[in-house]
């Protein structure tokens, strides 16, 4: 590539590639009717010149096919734009099942990352080359916007929800990371980068953390005994709070009739409004936690809920 | 068949008195009240805007502060669009030739549309004043919570403005509409009306219904800021998102007000430079209303990655590729109207001609952001950028300015220096093309918008655009500069120096105060050239 003047951006995951492809088909299209339109207009300019200052128009017939033809031609085109996009936009806002999932919090002009394992990094996100990534975005403040171009991903990361985006690197390298949604004073500073690395650097890389890398899952365990979470909701005494084991990803049956599944979005919202969705059978007991808790820890107590595995035995089958 | 014009009396020379301009209810005096206003603020937005090319002249952004540019690109863009596209074409020669074009000798409410101008530089002195007490640096979108809570600048006094100037988008509208329906002259069917009308029609349309929807979501913002009740901010309990539906249900409908005035006016041109009926006059007319209704179910596509559900992203970017076909309509029509025609390259065509071609380049490009999976990538990017400035000045500026050339006799009396006009719509569209066309690349490259500084890689190209926009500020000097020597040295114009049809050219330039001498009466159809095969029977 052209140092001084690229003309298009490193391609770097299996996202991309697709999206290149669409993006092929757009310029396409747009190049035909751009070329159209303006072919016709200097054609008909030209041959259809006014030469003599009486000169009059000719009497043109108006086809009503020719209207039909115009209007339906182009949106053939379009429908098979939609198309496309639609099921891009599908397969770039559903993560795979397995893989990697990192938590990032966003803030006023900086991203927090935090591994699964422990490491967490600034500005900086490490990943290994060919695994699908999981990245569950949330912001401390106003609206960001993660986006790596070279992987053409992009998604706002907002306050008070968790978003998520998803891809799979193919190529070992580093790439920027650039905060796309404007959030202040330093908006422009609110960079990074996205270094890929092949598998065994990663399993090297991760465990270079230092003293400071307690698993989100761990520190999300002393969090629930420190907050005295595990006094109700322990799984060898029900009774007061339903148990939490291989509660998350399933269906939740609610007091109201409804069922709910346990996501991210559902374990936030039960810790810092508890009242809003009641477990079926259960009184509304619980205190809210709503300003006890950062962001991150929110996501610790999360991975701590997710880490729980199932009770033994057959009841534990739904 | 008009008498000279030193003698006669018109609505210009009927009293020279500043309280007969300033008290004045002639819907022409009013538009050029309103012509001299945006091109001030075009003028201050146009000085914001060659600062910030300036600044991204060097990766570092070595001009200005973040903070300051951050104010700069927030100034520009809420002054070119609410005090500079959204009144141009509909306020200057909306007001000036609704009436002329319909027969009527005003609009229905002259008092209220002396006071829409009175409301507009209201609200133009409160945005003026935010900007002179440190300015505001939220982005002209207004996003929660950073425009509600986090921001620290004059964000109240700016929504003040912008609170204030839409009453004159509504008022305007208002009268426009009843004009349109009341005021036509007999003989004047709906049918037998310029297309430019019809484009002013739906127009209105948009101004009485979007800019409710504006205001209250400006008074939601002012509500949360100042007395933190949680609206928009999750930590008050409020939702984000909530904020960017209310806005964008009047900010992209606001965006075919900027551009459907532009193609009323290329209607008018195009039949008369090539000396031809418009071609499928029933499909562009009623485009126009398509564009304006359609364009109020199409502002989720702002929202594909703002974690705004992926069902309700289909249904938007169905709709935006729905309300591109009425576009495509006119633009085809526009072309088929050339064939057979007898052209001439005046400088109204010639701005014609740019504009046809800028709007199909903007609104292909509009088709990538529409397309679901391409948005992700280019969404608040610099595609995005250059996409919306071929629309809003590609399109919408070029067709103020053809606008103005055209009408320009009929305005003032004077006939504007042909050459001259003809080098200034030549040097704008180079010029505009050098700077917008690099960030489509920019775009697809990655560079966000709304950056101060940038990697080193972009210098290239910012410095390409930057150029470009040196070019672009000579082609939208040479025609201030010559159309106010025209107004003193020029020779006389005429009544009807293009040989157009149009009531406003059956009256003499510039028309009396009460438009017509005899109310006209209409019995034929607009764009009624005679053709070649008339002349053989």
């Amino acid at each position: 590539m052209w140092r001084d003047l690229p003309l298009f951006p490193p391609q770097a995951s299996t996202f991309a590639v697709r999206e290149d492809a669409l993006f092929f088909y757009l310029v396409a299209v747009t190049v035909v009717f751009v070329a159209l339109i303006f072919g016709l207009i200097l054609y008909f300019a030209i041959r259809y010149r006014r030469r003599t200052p009486e000169q009059r128009a000719r009497h043109v017939p108006e086809p009503m096919g020719l209207e039909i033809a115009w209007s339906v031609i182009p949106f053939g085109f379009m429908v098979v734009m939609f198309v496309w996009g639609a099921w891009l936009f599908f397969y770039a806002y559903n993560p795979p099942a397995g893989g990697i999932e990192i938590a990032v919090v966003a803030k006023q002009w900086m991203w927090k990352v935090q591994h699964p394992e422990g490491r967490r990094e600034i500005n900086q996100l490490h990943i290994p080359v060919g695994v699908p990534v999981k990245l569950t975005m949330t912001s401390e403040d106003v609206i960001h916007s993660f986006f790596v171009p070279a992987f053409r991903i992009k998604r706002d990361v907002l306050p008070g929800r968790y978003t998520s985006i998803w891809f799979d690197a193919t190529q070992i390298g580093s790439y920027h990371l650039f905060c796309a949604q404007y959030c202040g004073t330093q908006h422009a500073g609110m960079t990074g980068e996205v270094v890929v690395m092949s598998q065994p650097d990663y399993e090297r890389w991760l465990q270079g953390g230092g003293a400071d890398t307690t698993a989100p899952a761990a520190a999300g365990e002393a969090l629930f005994r420190g907050l005295g979470c595990a006094s109700c909701h322990a799984a060898d005494r029900p009774g007061q709070a339903p148990s939490l084991a291989g509660v998350f990803g399933r269906p939740v049956q609610l007091s109201g009739g409804k069922t709910v599944t346990a996501d991210e979005a559902y374990v936030r919202e039960s810790i810092l409004t508890p009242q809003a969705k009641l477990v079926a059978g259960y009184g509304p007991i619980m205190p809210t936690f709503k300003g006890l808790l950062t962001e991150e820890q929110l996501l610790d107590l999360i991975a701590y809920i997710k880490s729980l595995q199932p009770p033994a035995g057959p009841q534990a089958k739904p | 068949m008009s008498t000279p014009a030193a003698t006669r009396k018109h609505y210009l020379n009927a009293d020279f008195s500043l309280k007969s301009w300033l008290l004045t209810t002639d819907h022409k005096r009013i538009a050029l009240l309103y012509l001299f206003s945006v091109l001030v603020f075009f003028s201050l937005g146009a000085v914001f805007a060659a600062i910030m090319r300036l600044n991204l002249l060097t990766p570092q952004g070595d001009l200005v502060q973040a903070e300051t540019y951050n104010k700069l690109f927030t100034m520009h863009g809420l002054i070119m669009i609410f005090f500079f596209l959204i009144p141009s074409i509909p306020a200057v020669l909306g007001n000036f030739l609704i009436p002329i074009m319909i027969g009527a000798r005003d609009v229905a409410f002259p008092r209220l549309n002396l006071a829409s101008w009175y409301i507009f530089v209201l609200g133009g002195l409160f945005t003026i004043s935010a900007a002179l007490s440190g300015g505001v640096d939220t982005g002209w979108t207004f996003y929660t919570p950073f425009s509600s809570i986090y921001s620290t600048s004059h964000v109240a006094l700016t929504v003040a403005g912008i609170f204030v100037v839409g009453f004159s988008s509504i008022l305007t509208g208002l009268n426009f509409m009843v004009t349109i329906h009341t005021m036509r002259a007999p003989g004047m069917t709906w049918f037998r009306m310029p297309l430019f009308i019809w484009s002013m029609y739906a127009t209105s349309l948009i101004f009485i219904l979007g800019t409710p929807v504006l205001a209250i979501s400006l008074v939601l913002i002012g509500v949360e800021r100042l007395l933190h009740l949680g609206i928009f901010d999750p930590r008050l309990g409020g939702d984000p998102l909530l904020f960017q539906h209310l806005f964008w249900f009047y900010s992209h409908p606001a965006v075919y007000v900027m551009i459907l005035p532009g193609m009323g006016v290329v209607s008018e041109i195009i039949p008369c430079f090539a000396r031809k009926k418009i071609f499928g006059y029933h499909f562009i007319a009623f485009s126009s209303l398509a564009i304006a209704v359609i364009g109020f179910l199409v502002w989720g596509h702002h929202m594909f990655v703002s974690g705004q559900s992926v069902y309700a992203g289909m249904a938007f970017s169905a709709l935006s590729f729905l309300v591109a076909v009425p576009s495509a309509i006119k633009v085809f029509n526009w072309t088929a109207t050339l064939y057979g025609g007898a052209v001439s390259f005046d400088t109204p065509m010639l701005y014609a001609f740019g504009f046809i071609g800028l709007f199909t380049i903007g609104g292909l490009t509009g088709l990538f952001l529409a397309t679901l999976g391409m948005d992700i990538h280019v969404h608040d990017t610099y595609f995005v950028i250059a996409h919306f400035h071929y629309i809003m000045v590609g399109s919408a500026v070029m067709g103020f300015l053809g606008g103005l050339h055209y009408w320009w006799p009929k305005i003032t009396g004077k006939m504007y220096p042909e050459a001259w006009g003809r080098v200034a719509a030549l040097i704008g569209f180079i010029g505009f093309n050098l700077t917008f066309f690099p960030q489509f690349i920019l775009g697809y490259l990655g560079m966000p918008r709304r950056y101060h500084m940038y990697p080193p890689e972009f210098q290239t190209l910012n410095v390409l655009s930057t150029a470009g926009a040196s070019i672009l500020g000579v082609g939208y000097l040479l025609p201030l500069l010559y159309l106010l020597w025209s107004l003193r040295y020029a020779p006389a114009a005429g009544a009807n120096p293009w040989g157009a049809t149009g009531l406003e050219w059956q009256t003499p330039s510039p028309p009396p105060t009460e438009n017509f001498e005899q109310v006209p009466v209409v019995g034929e159809e607009p764009y009624t050239y005679p053709t070649m095969e008339a002349e053989v029977v």
